[in-house]
Protein backbone atom coordinates (compact mmCIF):
# COMPACT_ATOMS: atom_id res chain seq x y z
CA UNK A 1 0.00 0.00 0.00
CA UNK A 2 1.45 3.35 -1.01
CA UNK A 3 2.43 5.99 1.54
CA UNK A 4 -0.19 8.79 1.45
CA UNK A 5 2.54 11.41 1.98
CA UNK A 6 3.82 10.62 -1.50
CA UNK A 7 1.92 11.75 -4.56
CA UNK A 8 1.47 9.32 -7.39
CA UNK A 9 2.63 10.74 -10.74
CA UNK A 10 2.59 8.06 -13.42
CA UNK A 11 3.76 4.64 -14.45
CA UNK A 12 7.54 4.50 -14.63
CA UNK A 13 7.31 3.50 -18.28
CA UNK A 14 5.50 6.74 -19.08
CA UNK A 15 8.76 8.67 -18.90
CA UNK A 16 11.65 7.63 -21.10
CA UNK A 17 15.12 7.50 -19.61
CA UNK A 18 16.75 10.96 -19.92
CA UNK A 19 13.41 12.70 -20.40
CA UNK A 20 10.84 14.76 -18.55
CA UNK A 21 7.07 15.16 -18.29
CA UNK A 22 4.80 17.85 -16.92
CA UNK A 23 2.77 16.95 -13.84
CA UNK A 24 0.01 19.27 -12.62
CA UNK A 25 -1.30 18.69 -9.12
CA UNK A 26 -3.33 20.71 -6.66
CA UNK A 27 -3.00 23.91 -8.63
CA UNK A 28 0.76 23.55 -9.01
CA UNK A 29 2.91 22.36 -11.87
CA UNK A 30 5.97 20.15 -11.64
CA UNK A 31 8.57 18.64 -13.94
CA UNK A 32 9.24 14.96 -13.31
CA UNK A 33 12.38 13.44 -14.79
CA UNK A 34 14.09 10.15 -15.30
CA UNK A 35 17.86 10.29 -15.37
CA UNK A 36 19.78 8.26 -17.97
CA UNK A 37 19.94 5.39 -15.45
CA UNK A 38 16.17 5.61 -14.87
CA UNK A 39 16.27 7.27 -11.43
CA UNK A 40 13.32 9.65 -10.96
CA UNK A 41 13.66 13.32 -9.96
CA UNK A 42 11.22 16.19 -9.56
CA UNK A 43 11.45 19.97 -9.66
CA UNK A 44 9.12 22.91 -9.97
CA UNK A 45 7.61 22.86 -13.43
CA UNK A 46 8.31 26.43 -14.46
CA UNK A 47 11.64 28.00 -15.34
CA UNK A 48 12.69 30.59 -12.76
CA UNK A 49 13.58 32.99 -15.58
CA UNK A 50 10.28 33.52 -17.40
CA UNK A 51 7.91 30.84 -16.12
CA UNK A 52 8.10 28.56 -19.16
CA UNK A 53 7.18 24.89 -18.71
CA UNK A 54 10.44 22.97 -18.43
CA UNK A 55 8.75 19.73 -19.51
CA UNK A 56 9.03 20.93 -23.12
CA UNK A 57 12.78 21.26 -22.72
CA UNK A 58 15.69 18.93 -23.28
CA UNK A 59 17.18 16.60 -20.69
CA UNK A 60 20.89 16.04 -21.15
CA UNK A 61 22.66 13.96 -18.52
CA UNK A 62 21.94 15.80 -15.25
CA UNK A 63 20.58 18.99 -16.80
CA UNK A 64 17.26 20.30 -18.05
CA UNK A 65 17.38 23.04 -20.65
CA UNK A 66 14.50 25.52 -20.82
CA UNK A 67 12.77 25.41 -24.22
CA UNK A 68 12.43 29.18 -24.51
CA UNK A 69 15.83 30.69 -23.72
CA UNK A 70 18.08 27.66 -23.27
CA UNK A 71 18.85 28.36 -19.62
CA UNK A 72 19.97 25.22 -17.81
CA UNK A 73 19.41 23.69 -14.38
CA UNK A 74 20.77 20.61 -12.69
CA UNK A 75 17.51 18.80 -12.07
CA UNK A 76 19.04 16.70 -9.26
CA UNK A 77 20.01 19.77 -7.20
CA UNK A 78 17.99 22.55 -8.80
CA UNK A 79 21.16 24.60 -9.34
CA UNK A 80 20.96 27.26 -12.07
CA UNK A 81 23.82 26.46 -14.45
CA UNK A 82 23.55 28.70 -17.46
CA UNK A 83 22.23 32.18 -18.23
CA UNK A 84 19.64 33.49 -18.60
CA UNK A 85 18.61 31.52 -15.53
CA UNK A 86 20.07 32.89 -12.29
CA UNK A 87 17.67 31.59 -9.63
CA UNK A 88 17.81 27.95 -8.55
CA UNK A 89 14.89 25.60 -9.10
CA UNK A 90 13.04 23.99 -6.18
CA UNK A 91 13.47 20.22 -6.09
CA UNK A 92 11.31 17.51 -4.51
CA UNK A 93 12.07 13.94 -3.49
CA UNK A 94 11.01 11.37 -6.07
CA UNK A 95 11.00 7.58 -5.97
CA UNK A 96 10.00 4.44 -7.81
CA UNK A 97 7.41 2.36 -5.93
CA UNK A 98 5.86 -0.76 -7.44
CA UNK A 99 6.56 0.46 -10.95
CA UNK A 100 5.07 3.88 -10.27
CA UNK A 101 6.83 7.22 -9.90
CA UNK A 102 5.91 9.16 -6.79
CA UNK A 103 7.01 12.57 -5.55
CA UNK A 104 6.96 14.16 -2.10
CA UNK A 105 5.53 17.67 -2.26
CA UNK B 1 -6.78 41.10 -27.87
CA UNK B 2 -7.29 43.06 -31.05
CA UNK B 3 -7.28 46.76 -30.30
CA UNK B 4 -8.41 49.53 -32.57
CA UNK B 5 -5.79 50.77 -35.00
CA UNK B 6 -4.63 54.29 -34.38
CA UNK B 7 -2.96 55.48 -37.59
CA UNK B 8 -1.60 58.54 -35.80
CA UNK B 9 0.18 56.55 -33.13
CA UNK B 10 3.90 57.24 -33.13
CA UNK B 11 5.72 54.12 -32.10
CA UNK B 12 8.10 54.31 -29.18
CA UNK B 13 10.72 51.61 -29.63
CA UNK B 14 12.53 52.44 -26.40
CA UNK B 15 12.18 49.86 -23.64
CA UNK B 16 11.02 52.38 -21.10
CA UNK B 17 8.36 54.35 -22.96
CA UNK B 18 4.65 54.41 -23.65
CA UNK B 19 4.68 51.31 -25.87
CA UNK B 20 6.44 49.36 -23.14
CA UNK B 21 3.61 50.19 -20.76
CA UNK B 22 1.03 49.27 -23.39
CA UNK B 23 2.75 45.97 -24.18
CA UNK B 24 2.57 45.04 -20.51
CA UNK B 25 -1.02 46.20 -20.14
CA UNK B 26 -2.25 44.33 -23.21
CA UNK B 27 -0.47 41.11 -22.30
CA UNK B 28 1.88 41.25 -25.29
CA UNK B 29 4.91 41.26 -22.98
CA UNK B 30 5.84 37.72 -22.09
CA UNK B 31 2.87 36.34 -24.03
CA UNK B 32 2.16 32.74 -24.93
CA UNK B 33 3.14 32.27 -28.60
CA UNK B 34 1.70 30.07 -31.30
CA UNK B 35 3.70 26.94 -31.95
CA UNK B 36 3.10 24.18 -34.47
CA UNK B 37 2.25 20.87 -32.83
CA UNK B 38 5.16 18.46 -33.13
CA UNK B 39 5.20 15.07 -31.35
CA UNK B 40 7.52 15.04 -28.35
CA UNK B 41 9.64 12.18 -29.70
CA UNK B 42 10.22 14.04 -32.96
CA UNK B 43 11.15 17.37 -31.39
CA UNK B 44 13.29 15.60 -28.78
CA UNK B 45 15.23 13.95 -31.56
CA UNK B 46 15.69 17.28 -33.35
CA UNK B 47 16.86 19.00 -30.16
CA UNK B 48 19.71 16.55 -29.61
CA UNK B 49 23.10 18.25 -29.35
CA UNK B 50 26.24 17.12 -31.11
CA UNK B 51 29.77 18.43 -31.05
CA UNK B 52 30.73 17.11 -34.48
CA UNK B 53 29.04 19.54 -36.89
CA UNK B 54 30.12 22.67 -35.02
CA UNK B 55 33.68 21.33 -34.48
CA UNK B 56 33.95 20.72 -38.23
CA UNK B 57 32.50 24.12 -39.08
CA UNK B 58 34.67 25.90 -36.52
CA UNK B 59 37.80 24.22 -37.87
CA UNK B 60 36.85 25.37 -41.38
CA UNK B 61 36.05 28.86 -40.06
CA UNK B 62 39.40 29.27 -38.31
CA UNK B 63 41.22 27.83 -41.33
CA UNK B 64 39.55 30.35 -43.65
CA UNK B 65 40.31 33.16 -41.19
CA UNK B 66 43.94 32.02 -41.16
CA UNK B 67 44.18 31.85 -44.96
CA UNK B 68 42.58 35.28 -45.28
CA UNK B 69 44.85 36.85 -42.68
CA UNK B 70 47.95 35.25 -44.19
CA UNK B 71 47.18 36.26 -47.77
CA UNK B 72 45.99 39.72 -46.86
CA UNK B 73 49.17 40.40 -44.92
CA UNK B 74 51.56 38.64 -47.31
CA UNK B 75 50.26 40.45 -50.40
CA UNK B 76 49.60 43.78 -48.68
CA UNK B 77 50.24 46.61 -51.09
CA UNK B 78 49.21 44.68 -54.18
CA UNK B 79 45.81 43.85 -55.67
CA UNK B 80 46.46 40.22 -54.81
CA UNK B 81 45.63 40.97 -51.19
CA UNK B 82 42.04 42.01 -52.00
CA UNK B 83 40.41 38.56 -52.29
CA UNK B 84 42.13 37.47 -49.09
CA UNK B 85 40.77 40.47 -47.19
CA UNK B 86 37.33 39.85 -48.70
CA UNK B 87 37.48 36.30 -47.39
CA UNK B 88 38.82 37.37 -44.01
CA UNK B 89 36.27 40.19 -43.76
CA UNK B 90 33.26 37.94 -44.31
CA UNK B 91 34.60 35.23 -42.01
CA UNK B 92 35.31 37.79 -39.28
CA UNK B 93 32.62 40.43 -39.79
CA UNK B 94 29.70 38.21 -40.87
CA UNK B 95 30.25 34.60 -39.81
CA UNK B 96 30.90 35.91 -36.29
CA UNK B 97 27.23 36.87 -35.98
CA UNK B 98 25.85 33.39 -36.56
CA UNK B 99 28.48 31.85 -34.25
CA UNK B 100 27.66 34.44 -31.58
CA UNK B 101 23.98 33.64 -32.01
CA UNK B 102 24.11 29.85 -31.99
CA UNK B 103 26.66 29.59 -29.19
CA UNK B 104 24.66 32.16 -27.21
CA UNK B 105 21.73 29.78 -27.40
CA UNK B 106 24.07 26.99 -26.33
CA UNK B 107 22.96 24.84 -29.25
CA UNK B 108 26.05 24.79 -31.48
CA UNK B 109 28.00 22.25 -29.44
CA UNK B 110 26.87 19.63 -26.96
CA UNK B 111 29.87 20.49 -24.75
CA UNK B 112 29.09 23.61 -22.77
CA UNK B 113 32.57 25.13 -22.61
CA UNK B 114 32.92 24.96 -26.38
CA UNK B 115 29.78 27.09 -26.75
CA UNK B 116 31.14 29.52 -24.18
CA UNK B 117 34.59 29.90 -25.79
CA UNK B 118 33.25 30.48 -29.30
CA UNK B 119 30.56 32.78 -27.89
CA UNK B 120 33.22 34.99 -26.28
CA UNK B 121 35.38 35.08 -29.42
CA UNK B 122 32.42 35.79 -31.69
CA UNK B 123 31.04 38.47 -29.35
CA UNK B 124 34.35 40.28 -29.60
CA UNK B 125 34.39 39.99 -33.38
CA UNK B 126 30.83 41.24 -33.77
CA UNK B 127 31.54 44.07 -31.28
CA UNK B 128 28.82 43.11 -28.85
CA UNK B 129 29.04 43.05 -25.11
CA UNK B 130 28.85 39.29 -24.43
CA UNK B 131 26.89 39.79 -21.22
CA UNK B 132 24.29 42.38 -22.13
CA UNK B 133 23.69 40.94 -25.59
CA UNK B 134 22.96 37.51 -24.13
CA UNK B 135 20.10 39.09 -22.21
CA UNK B 136 19.07 41.28 -25.11
CA UNK B 137 18.66 38.21 -27.26
CA UNK B 138 16.69 36.40 -24.57
CA UNK B 139 14.28 39.34 -24.61
CA UNK B 140 14.16 39.17 -28.42
CA UNK B 141 12.92 35.60 -28.08
CA UNK B 142 10.43 36.40 -25.34
CA UNK B 143 8.93 39.42 -27.10
CA UNK B 144 9.87 39.07 -30.76
CA UNK B 145 9.16 42.36 -32.60
CA UNK B 146 6.94 43.62 -29.78
CA UNK B 147 7.30 47.40 -29.84
CA UNK B 148 8.66 48.71 -26.55
CA UNK B 149 9.93 45.29 -25.47
CA UNK B 150 12.22 43.84 -28.15
CA UNK B 151 15.66 45.54 -28.13
CA UNK B 152 16.66 43.91 -31.44
CA UNK B 153 14.15 45.41 -33.89
CA UNK B 154 16.18 46.35 -36.97
CA UNK B 155 13.37 47.78 -39.11
CA UNK B 156 11.39 50.28 -37.12
CA UNK B 157 8.33 52.10 -38.46
CA UNK B 158 8.33 54.45 -40.10
CA UNK B 159 11.68 53.19 -41.41
CA UNK B 160 14.85 55.22 -41.56
CA UNK B 161 15.64 53.97 -45.06
CA UNK B 162 18.89 55.91 -45.38
CA UNK B 163 20.20 54.34 -42.20
CA UNK B 164 19.09 50.89 -43.33
CA UNK B 165 20.98 51.36 -46.59
CA UNK B 166 24.03 52.67 -44.79
CA UNK B 167 23.98 49.66 -42.47
CA UNK B 168 25.62 47.70 -45.29
CA UNK B 169 28.68 49.94 -45.05
CA UNK B 170 28.96 48.92 -41.41
CA UNK B 171 30.36 52.24 -40.23
CA UNK B 172 27.35 53.58 -38.33
CA UNK B 173 26.73 50.34 -36.49
CA UNK B 174 30.43 50.06 -35.65
CA UNK B 175 30.43 53.58 -34.23
CA UNK B 176 27.31 52.81 -32.18
CA UNK B 177 28.75 49.52 -30.97
CA UNK B 178 32.06 51.07 -29.93
CA UNK B 179 30.25 53.92 -28.18
CA UNK B 180 28.22 51.33 -26.25
CA UNK B 181 31.34 49.40 -25.27
CA UNK B 182 33.08 52.61 -24.14
CA UNK B 183 30.04 53.60 -22.11
CA UNK B 184 29.87 50.14 -20.54
CA UNK B 185 33.63 50.18 -19.90
CA UNK B 186 33.18 53.41 -17.93
CA UNK B 187 30.59 51.63 -15.82
CA UNK B 188 27.40 53.00 -17.37
CA UNK B 189 24.45 50.98 -18.60
CA UNK B 190 21.49 52.63 -20.30
CA UNK B 191 17.98 52.33 -18.83
CA UNK B 192 17.21 49.85 -21.64
CA UNK B 193 20.22 47.69 -20.74
CA UNK B 194 19.22 47.85 -17.09
CA UNK B 195 15.74 46.73 -18.12
CA UNK B 196 16.82 43.46 -19.71
CA UNK B 197 20.10 42.69 -17.93
CA UNK B 198 19.63 41.53 -14.32
CA UNK B 199 21.44 43.69 -11.78
CA UNK B 200 23.60 40.76 -10.72
CA UNK B 201 25.11 40.75 -14.23
CA UNK B 202 25.89 44.45 -14.58
CA UNK B 203 29.40 44.13 -13.15
CA UNK B 204 30.15 41.31 -15.61
CA UNK B 205 28.97 43.47 -18.51
CA UNK B 206 31.28 46.28 -17.41
CA UNK B 207 34.25 43.92 -17.07
CA UNK B 208 33.62 42.40 -20.51
CA UNK B 209 33.49 45.87 -22.09
CA UNK B 210 36.78 46.81 -20.43
CA UNK B 211 38.46 43.67 -21.78
CA UNK B 212 37.17 44.34 -25.30
CA UNK B 213 38.25 47.98 -25.19
CA UNK B 214 41.70 47.01 -23.88
CA UNK B 215 42.19 44.73 -26.91
CA UNK B 216 41.13 47.52 -29.26
CA UNK B 217 43.47 49.96 -27.49
CA UNK B 218 46.41 47.56 -27.92
CA UNK B 219 45.48 47.02 -31.58
CA UNK B 220 45.38 50.75 -32.20
CA UNK B 221 48.68 51.24 -30.40
CA UNK B 222 50.36 48.56 -32.51
CA UNK B 223 48.96 50.15 -35.67
CA UNK B 224 50.35 53.52 -34.66
CA UNK B 225 53.71 52.17 -33.51
CA UNK B 226 54.20 50.19 -36.71
CA UNK B 227 52.47 52.89 -38.79
CA UNK B 228 50.48 50.15 -40.49
CA UNK B 229 46.82 49.54 -41.28
CA UNK B 230 47.30 45.78 -41.04
CA UNK B 231 46.46 45.48 -37.31
CA UNK B 232 43.20 47.34 -37.97
CA UNK B 233 42.48 45.17 -41.00
CA UNK B 234 42.90 42.13 -38.76
CA UNK B 235 41.06 43.30 -35.63
CA UNK B 236 37.97 45.51 -35.56
CA UNK B 237 38.14 46.62 -39.19
CA UNK B 238 36.51 43.49 -40.61
CA UNK B 239 33.38 44.33 -38.63
CA UNK B 240 33.08 47.24 -41.08
CA UNK B 241 34.37 45.91 -44.39
CA UNK B 242 33.13 42.36 -43.91
CA UNK B 243 29.71 42.81 -42.34
CA UNK B 244 27.75 43.01 -45.59
CA UNK B 245 26.79 39.35 -45.59
CA UNK B 246 25.55 39.55 -42.01
CA UNK B 247 23.36 42.51 -42.94
CA UNK B 248 22.22 40.91 -46.18
CA UNK B 249 20.93 37.83 -44.39
CA UNK B 250 20.00 39.45 -41.08
CA UNK B 251 17.79 42.25 -42.34
CA UNK B 252 15.38 39.84 -44.03
CA UNK B 253 14.67 37.98 -40.80
CA UNK B 254 11.81 40.30 -39.83
CA UNK B 255 11.78 43.45 -42.01
CA UNK B 256 8.44 44.29 -43.63
CA UNK B 257 6.57 41.77 -41.51
CA UNK B 258 4.15 42.21 -38.62
CA UNK B 259 4.75 43.85 -35.25
CA UNK B 260 2.94 43.16 -32.01
CA UNK B 261 1.76 39.66 -32.81
CA UNK B 262 2.17 36.36 -30.99
CA UNK B 263 2.68 34.15 -34.03
CA UNK B 264 6.19 33.92 -35.48
CA UNK B 265 4.73 33.00 -38.86
CA UNK B 266 3.55 36.62 -39.09
CA UNK B 267 6.72 38.39 -37.97
CA UNK B 268 9.56 36.15 -39.16
CA UNK B 269 10.72 35.05 -42.58
CA UNK B 270 12.08 31.72 -43.77
CA UNK B 271 14.20 32.02 -46.90
CA UNK B 272 15.75 29.23 -48.97
CA UNK B 273 19.28 30.42 -49.72
CA UNK B 274 22.45 29.21 -51.37
CA UNK B 275 24.62 26.70 -49.49
CA UNK B 276 27.58 29.06 -49.03
CA UNK B 277 25.40 31.68 -47.36
CA UNK B 278 23.72 28.98 -45.32
CA UNK B 279 27.12 27.90 -44.01
CA UNK B 280 28.14 31.45 -43.17
CA UNK B 281 24.73 32.09 -41.60
CA UNK B 282 24.48 28.69 -39.90
CA UNK B 283 21.00 28.01 -41.26
CA UNK B 284 19.35 31.02 -39.61
CA UNK B 285 17.50 31.49 -42.89
CA UNK B 286 15.05 29.00 -41.31
CA UNK B 287 14.02 31.81 -39.07
CA UNK B 288 10.39 30.98 -38.29
CA UNK B 289 11.52 27.50 -37.34
CA UNK B 290 14.27 28.90 -35.11
CA UNK B 291 11.90 31.21 -33.26
CA UNK B 292 9.29 28.51 -32.76
CA UNK B 293 11.84 25.99 -31.49
CA UNK B 294 15.00 27.80 -30.35
CA UNK B 295 16.36 24.60 -28.82
CA UNK B 296 16.86 22.95 -32.19
CA UNK B 297 20.52 23.29 -33.24
CA UNK B 298 21.41 24.93 -36.52
CA UNK B 299 22.36 21.65 -38.18
CA UNK B 300 18.85 20.23 -37.56
CA UNK B 301 16.91 23.24 -38.86
CA UNK B 302 16.53 21.92 -42.43
CA UNK B 303 14.92 18.77 -40.99
CA UNK B 304 12.69 20.90 -38.75
CA UNK B 305 11.66 22.94 -41.79
CA UNK B 306 10.47 19.79 -43.56
CA UNK B 307 8.39 18.85 -40.51
CA UNK B 308 6.83 22.30 -40.04
CA UNK B 309 6.34 23.48 -43.60
CA UNK B 310 2.71 22.26 -43.83
CA UNK B 311 1.93 24.88 -41.18
CA UNK B 312 4.09 27.76 -42.43
CA UNK B 313 3.73 30.31 -45.22
CA UNK B 314 5.71 29.35 -48.30
CA UNK B 315 9.37 30.29 -47.81
CA UNK B 316 10.99 32.94 -49.96
CA UNK B 317 12.87 31.17 -52.69
CA UNK B 318 16.10 33.19 -52.53
CA UNK B 319 17.73 36.16 -50.83
CA UNK B 320 16.75 38.25 -53.85
CA UNK B 321 13.16 37.05 -53.59
CA UNK B 322 13.10 38.03 -49.92
CA UNK B 323 14.36 41.53 -50.76
CA UNK B 324 11.79 41.83 -53.53
CA UNK B 325 9.20 41.31 -50.83
CA UNK B 326 10.80 43.28 -48.01
CA UNK B 327 11.98 46.44 -49.80
CA UNK B 328 8.58 47.52 -51.18
CA UNK B 329 7.02 46.73 -47.81
CA UNK B 330 9.54 48.83 -45.91
CA UNK B 331 9.15 51.70 -48.38
CA UNK B 332 5.37 51.50 -48.01
CA UNK B 333 5.75 51.54 -44.24
CA UNK B 334 7.33 54.97 -44.62
CA UNK B 335 3.88 56.20 -45.74
CA UNK B 336 1.72 53.63 -43.96
CA UNK B 337 3.42 52.48 -40.77
CA UNK B 338 0.60 49.99 -40.11
CA UNK B 339 1.33 48.07 -43.30
CA UNK B 340 3.03 44.67 -43.22
CA UNK B 341 3.34 41.69 -45.56
CA UNK B 342 0.61 39.20 -44.79
CA UNK B 343 1.45 35.89 -46.44
CA UNK B 344 -1.11 33.22 -47.29
CA UNK B 345 -0.90 29.95 -45.41
CA UNK B 346 -1.21 26.52 -47.03
CA UNK B 347 -4.54 24.72 -46.66
CA UNK B 348 -2.91 22.32 -44.21
CA UNK B 349 -1.94 25.09 -41.77
CA UNK B 350 -3.61 26.25 -38.61
CA UNK B 351 -4.94 29.81 -39.02
CA UNK B 352 -2.77 32.71 -37.95
CA UNK B 353 -3.16 33.90 -34.43
CA UNK B 354 -4.45 37.31 -35.41
CA UNK B 355 -4.05 39.11 -32.14
CA UNK B 356 -2.42 42.10 -33.70
CA UNK B 357 -2.35 45.08 -31.43
CA UNK B 358 -1.83 48.38 -33.17
CA UNK B 359 -1.06 50.40 -30.10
Amino acid sequence: MSDPAWTDVCDAEDIDAEDVIRFDHAGRTFAVYRAPDGTPFATDGLCTHEKVHLAEGLVMDDTIECPKHNGRFNYRTGAALRAPVCVNLATYPARLADGRIEILI
Amino acid sequence: MTLATDPHHIRDYSLTGADTVRARETGLAGADWYRTEVPRKVIKDLMQRRDGPAMRDTAIWFTLLGIGAWGGTAFWGSWACVPFWLLYGVMYGSACDSRWHECGHGTAFRTGWMNDVIYQIASFMVVRNPVSWRWSHARHHTDTIIVGRDPEIACMRPPNTLRLLMAYAGVLEMIDSIKTLIRNAFGTLTPAEKDYVPQSEWVKAILAARIHMAIYAVTLAVALLTWSFIPLMLIGGPRIYGCWHMLMTGLIQHCGLAENVTDHRLNSRTVLINPVSRWIYWNMNYHIEHHMFPMVPYHALPRLHEILKHDLPAPNTSILDAYREAIPAVLRQAREPEYYVHKPLPATAQPYRMEIVHV
